[in-house]
């Protein structure tokens, strides 16, 4: 018995290790195994085998039917992972081959510069408001110290609609709707369309893009201002990024000042970009005038402010280095898609 | 503005600073240099050379050779230049050296060097040079003749520098001045800052009286009718006039202020405009009738020859200086016709007034007619500084022997100005600015600007040239500027702390632009105004609602003369642009404005709406639009019950394919393919689809709020339904009753066949639906679906549809 059991194992084992696909191993194991398998046939003849025999033969069947049990998963296993590995060795893909990606469309220049303005002066705690593109002379000049047959008017080359309604020159007007809200402190930045009746080329626009930012509160000071454009600079232009005021005029801050940042191109050395100046004027700012602190309401013995204004454009197109206007508003895809 | 730094220098002896540095620091406190020119930039190695022999060149018909002297030696030089003549002084550029450029007035950057060579096979040591190649021009010399050397005449040098002897060792600087400062607009004024910034002495010299015994008050008399307008009248009085070439060093001053010497007289009048930036005019005294001036306004069309011979039509807001019979002048614009001075004039009259800026703005305006002396008018001018002019200008005129000055001056000055008096408020200055300085420190830059501080009351008393001068910001400022902007401290504002956020409209447009662009669509920008065609182009009826549109009253022309009531001619303009330009699968959109008056003429603002429009063209069809449409209603919460209408029939749309979106039985935008024509219109050879939604009606209703529902425990049942109806009937229609009927049961209606065909017959069309069941607390059954079911068929058969089999 113990011979034959043997037999059967060492038989079995030999063509379980031979066999090289799974479908056979099924057959192996029914051989041997299953229902009228030949082992399951060694414990049909137990009934022949002496009683106090037969725990030992049942052990020693039990032992060879775990041994053909271990080494058929063993076989079972080592093939699956053999055809595992065939299979992945027939599914290597050229990962150089193009990409599909999904068509995701862009954001103009425009967008994208206002986005970074809002970013940072949003963070400082900034309303973003917005106010009329069509707007009344009052707002758009008188409000902002520009009497009828100020010099400044004409500068400005506004279009009219009448004698009352103009198209916005400047979102200064955006500053005197808030302080008329008579809501203090105020920090906002206006973003919005302005027009002035530029003929169109590469380097004028009859409409263009403004941000205006104004801030009012006891004790607002010029280097309140000074500190709070630095910021702006270093972030939208980078940490290295050094400004320098110069003093201006416009009629609606006093004093006044217009900005230059050291060029970021170069980094203040001079070159094609800020024409060996080292230096790029970005934008105009002051202390609010009392007498436009004062038409609206606001006591300026008790509150000053500042307030400054920057040309969207020119921001867009001196950081993208987009050099000719007309692009802005051509809206070609070859364009937009580069933002 | 330009000057040039001698003239400047007559007045701050003490100045001595590279062009550079003077940029810089002017800059700094406030009179921005735009830039400067060395006049001497390209010239090198020029000397006064006289030409001692002339001699034939033996190989060329159009050159000679000269033998020239040049102060410690003589050499050779071959010219081809036709007014050369033995005992000629002009520039000789010397082995080495430099000229500005060409005899043609061409200038080479750099500058063109000279070298010692072989004209034609006869050796030649330099050049001998014409205006031109010295970089000036017959416009600033003009005794410089047509073509050919310069005659330096017989009193240059010979040996000496030439560039110094024809004034061009100076720097000519640009300024931008600013509207405020009315007093810059002249030399003086520049010199006074330029003496601030420098701390250097400003030396203002005396003027020399003026005048011979007679008086002109005894000869002329002037009656200032229009006081409002002339708030003072200065006349003074020239006899035995001698028109003459002005002398060199007041030619060369012109020149580089970018102004063409003319005569002794105007350049006389010119030269105190520049430096005292008052303007004057003279009069040919012969042609004053009853010698007498009067100025007043002018007649309702009155019409009057300027000095440059045009008819101009007046109006009666407009100031004219007349005489005893007729007009002689449009007040601070331009003299007339019939005063002018000519060559024969014997006698003149010298005006120098102050007029009312506003009004001359007004007037230049209205006539069309800006000169260089109403430019200086407009800012409003100091009366006092018309006094000073007037009698440096006649100074000059002694001076320059151009005629003997009569005594006296006709002064009509009514109501003198008082002298500004402001206090003196030093801690209010330092407490605007954030700086802390000293009192002593104000009062010194102040003392340079001749703003006088008087200690017993604790004021500043302000000269009348300082009209910008009038509360405490504006002396801070001053402050300020002296102080150094630079030095002023960098802090960020104290205080109560606000909350950054973006306006809700605004945060709403920014998903619209997230929506956009996640489906494909780039963000495209165009103009508010556009051309009135684009209503016949976008085949709008006459009689439109469209049509009324706001006008601008000085447009840049008729394409861009109304503010657009409609964004679709814009997106297709812009599409138009991209497939002209062969670019394929075009998606734009656009969030800006239209502009709908509210009654035209617009008597108050119009309601400027956003809209948030698509366009496409390439690849997608309706309802890849309509999908873009929903994916927006989705993010900004308001999905769910928006409904679709075909019936309203847009002109410039596909009369098959367009619907209105309602949302909430309000129409809040419209979507559809573009009308064929309209594309043929914009020269579009593909299908376009386009959306349009009215912002302010979603930026009312938008909801970012979010709550969690849960998800949902129990099982699905699922129906699925065949109908067939009449093919007029909307899928929305028959969607509408199943949700109506379904009620909260009904988790989903989804189409999932649409079939037209004999099959099904003509006319006819064959729908399916599959809809899905669920409730939250528990597992439907098959009874609860079937009732339902019952009231979804019933509704369905309202539409005419019979249930498949």
């Amino acid at each position: 018995m113990k011979e034959k059991l043997q037999a059967i194992r060492e038989k079995a084992i030999e063509k379980i290790k031979s066999c090289d696909n799974l479908d056979k191993l099924n057959e192996i194991r029914v051989a041997y195994l299953g229902k009228k398998g030949e082992l399951t046939e060694v414990l049909k003849g137990m009934k022949d085998v002496a009683a106090e025999e037969r725990p030992k033969v049942g052990a020693m069947v039990n032992d060879t039917r775990t041994a053909i049990e271990e080494k058929l998963e063993e076989i079972k296993n080592n093939l699956a992972n053999a055809a595992r590995e065939a299979k992945l060795k027939k599914e290597v893909i050229d990962v150089t081959l193009p990409a599909k990606r999904n068509i995701v469309g862009h954001s103009h220049p425009n967008t994208v510069a206002l986005e970074e303005v809002e970013r940072i002066f949003v963070g400082m705690g900034y309303e973003v408001v917005e106010g009329p593109e069509v707007e009344y002379d009052y707002y758009n000049f008188e409000a902002l110290n520009i009497p009828a047959n100020h010099p400044a008017k004409d500068e400005q080359d506004t279009f009219y609609i009448n004698s009352n309604i103009v198209l916005r020159t400047q979102t200064s007007s955006t500053q005197v709707h808030e302080m008329e809200k008579g809501r203090i402190p105020i920090r906002m930045i206006a973003p919005g369309r302005v027009f002035r009746s530029d003929e169109v080329d590469a380097t004028h626009s009859p409409s263009f893009h403004q941000v205006e930012g104004l801030v009012i509160d006891k004790n607002i000071t010029f280097s309140d201002l000074k500190g709070t454009l630095a910021v702006f600079a270093k972030e939208l232009f980078g940490e290295q990024t050094k400004v320098k005021f110069r003093p201006h005029h416009f009629p609606f801050t006093e004093p006044s000042a217009e900005m230059d940042v050291s060029c970021f191109k170069c980094g203040g050395k001079g070159c094609r970009f800020c024409k060996d100046s080292g230096w790029i004027e970005i934008l105009g700012c002051g202390m609010v005038h009392p007498h436009v602190l004062e038409m609206s309401g606001i006591d300026p013995e008790e509150y000053t402010g500042f307030a400054f204004g920057i040309g969207l454009e020119r921001i867009a197109l001196l950081k993208y280095e987009i050099d000719d206007m007309r692009l802005l508003y051509e809206n070609d895809i070859r364009f937009l898609n580069q933002f | 503005m330009n000057t040039a730094l001698s003239w400047i220098k007559s007045f701050v002896p003490d100045l001595d600073c590279t062009a550079q540095e003077y940029t810089d620091a002017m800059t700094l406190t406030g009179t921005k240099v735009e830039g400067f020119e060395r006049l001497d930039e390209d010239l090198d190695k020029i000397v006064v050379g006289q030409v001692k022999k002339i001699d034939k060149h033996p190989d060329a018909d159009k050159l000679v050779i000269c033998q020239v002297d040049i102060g410690d030696r003589q050499i050779q030089i071959v010219t081809g230049a036709p007014n050369v003549y033995e005992g000629m002084k002009t520039p000789v550029c010397l082995d080495g050296g430099r000229v500005a450029g060409g005899h043609d007035g061409s200038r080479t950057p750099g500058g063109i060097k000279i070298k010692k060579g072989k004209l034609r096979g006869i050796d030649s040591e330099g050049m001998m040079c014409s205006i031109e190649e010295l970089g000036s021009s017959r416009d600033y010399y003009p005794d410089a003749p047509e073509s050919g050397l310069y005659d330096m005449g017989k009193d240059a040098v010979v040996g000496s520098d030439a560039i110094e002897a024809l004034g061009l060792h100076d720097v000519v600087f640009e300024y931008e001045i600013t509207s405020n400062r009315v007093d810059c607009y002249s030399i003086i004024g520049i010199a006074r800052e330029a003496a601030a910034t420098f701390r250097k002495d400003f030396v203002l010299p005396d003027i020399k009286p003026t005048g011979n015994d007679e008086n002109v008050n005894d000869m002329v008399s002037v009656d200032v009718e229009a006081g409002d307008l002339c708030k003072r009248y200065c006349a003074r009085m020239v006899k035995n006039i001698k028109l003459a070439p002005s002398p060199e060093w007041m030619q060369r001053r012109l020149a580089a202020s970018g102004i063409r010497p003319i005569n002794n007289i105007v350049d006389i009048t010119n030269y105190v405009m520049e430096e005292y930036g008052q303007p004057m005019h003279a009069y040919d005294y012969d042609t004053i009738a009853g010698h007498k001036i009067v100025v007043r306004r002018a007649a309702d069309k009155e019409v009057f020859c300027t000095l440059d011979g045009q008819d101009r039509t007046l109006d009666s807001s407009m100031l004219m200086i007349c005489d005893g019979e007729k007009a002689i002048g449009l007040a601070g614009i331009m003299g007339g016709e019939n005063s002018k001075i000519t060559d024969d004039v014997k006698t003149m009259l010298f005006e120098a007034a102050c007029f009312d800026g506003a009004n001359i703005r007004v007037s230049a305006k209205k006539v069309g007619l800006r000169t260089d002396a109403s430019g200086k008018f407009e800012k409003g001018l100091d009366p006092y500084n018309a006094e000073a002019a007037i009698n440096r200008a006649c100074e000059l005129i002694e001076e320059l022997g151009a005629g003997e000055v009569v005594g006296g001056m006709v002064d009509v000055f009514p109501v003198k100005p008082e002298e500004k008096v402001l206090p003196f408020e030093p801690d209010k200055y330092n407490k605007l600015l954030g700086t802390d300085v000293s009192s002593d420190d104000m009062l010194k830059y102040f003392g340079k600007l001749e703003i006088r501080y008087n200690e017993s009351d604790n004021t500043l008393r302000i000269p009348s040239f300082r009209q910008d001068l009038l509360r405490t910001c504006d002396m801070a400022e001053e402050v300020a500027r002296f102080y150094g902007y630079d030095k002023i401290p960098v802090t960020l504002p104290s205080g109560e702390s606000t909350s950054g956020k973006l306006s809700f409209k605004l945060r709403v447009e920014s998903v619209a632009r997230e929506v956009a662009q996640f489906c494909g669509f780039s963000q495209s920008m165009n103009y508010s105004f556009e051309s009135p065609k684009a209503f016949d182009k976008l085949l709008v009826p006459e009689n439109s609602d469209l049509r009324q549109a706001i006008r601008i009253l000085n447009p840049l022309g008729q394409d861009f003369s109304i503010m657009k009531t409609q964004a679709l001619n814009g997106m297709l303009t812009s599409l138009a642009t991209n497939y002209n330009r062969k670019n394929k699968n075009v998606r734009l959109y656009e969030i800006g404005n239209i502009y709908i008056p509210k009654a035209l003429p617009l008597t108050e603002l119009p309601d400027e709406r956003t809209q948030f429009t698509l366009g496409m063209y390439g690849d997608g069809d309706f309802f890849t639009m309509k999908g873009v449409v929903e994916e927006f209603f989705e993010k900004v919460g308001l999905d769910g019950r928006i409904t679709y209408d075909p019936e309203d029939k847009k002109p410039f749309l596909h009369p098959g394919r367009q619907a209105d979106i309602i949302y909430d039985g309000v129409k809040v935008g419209y979507l559809g393919e573009v009308h064929p024509q309209v594309c043929e219109n914009y020269n579009i050879g593909d299908r376009v689809y386009y959306a349009d939604i009215d912002m302010p009606y979603i930026v009312e209703h938008a909801c970012f709020d979010k709550k969690y529902e849960g998800i949902a425990k129990f099982p699905t049942s699922t129906r699925d339904i065949s109908l067939v109806v009449d093919k007029q009937v909307l899928i929305g229609t028959m969607e509408n009753a199943i949700i109506k009927k379904g009620g909260k049961l009904l988790e989903s209606c989804e189409l999932f066949d649409i079939y037209e065909g004999e099959q099904v017959g003509a006319g006819k069309k064959s729908v399916a639906f599959s809809l899905v069941f669920r409730a939250k607390d528990r597992t439907l059954s098959d009874t609860e679906i079937g009732e339902i079911m019952d009231k979804i068929l019933a509704e369905l058969t309202k539409l005419g549809a019979v249930l498949r089999q």
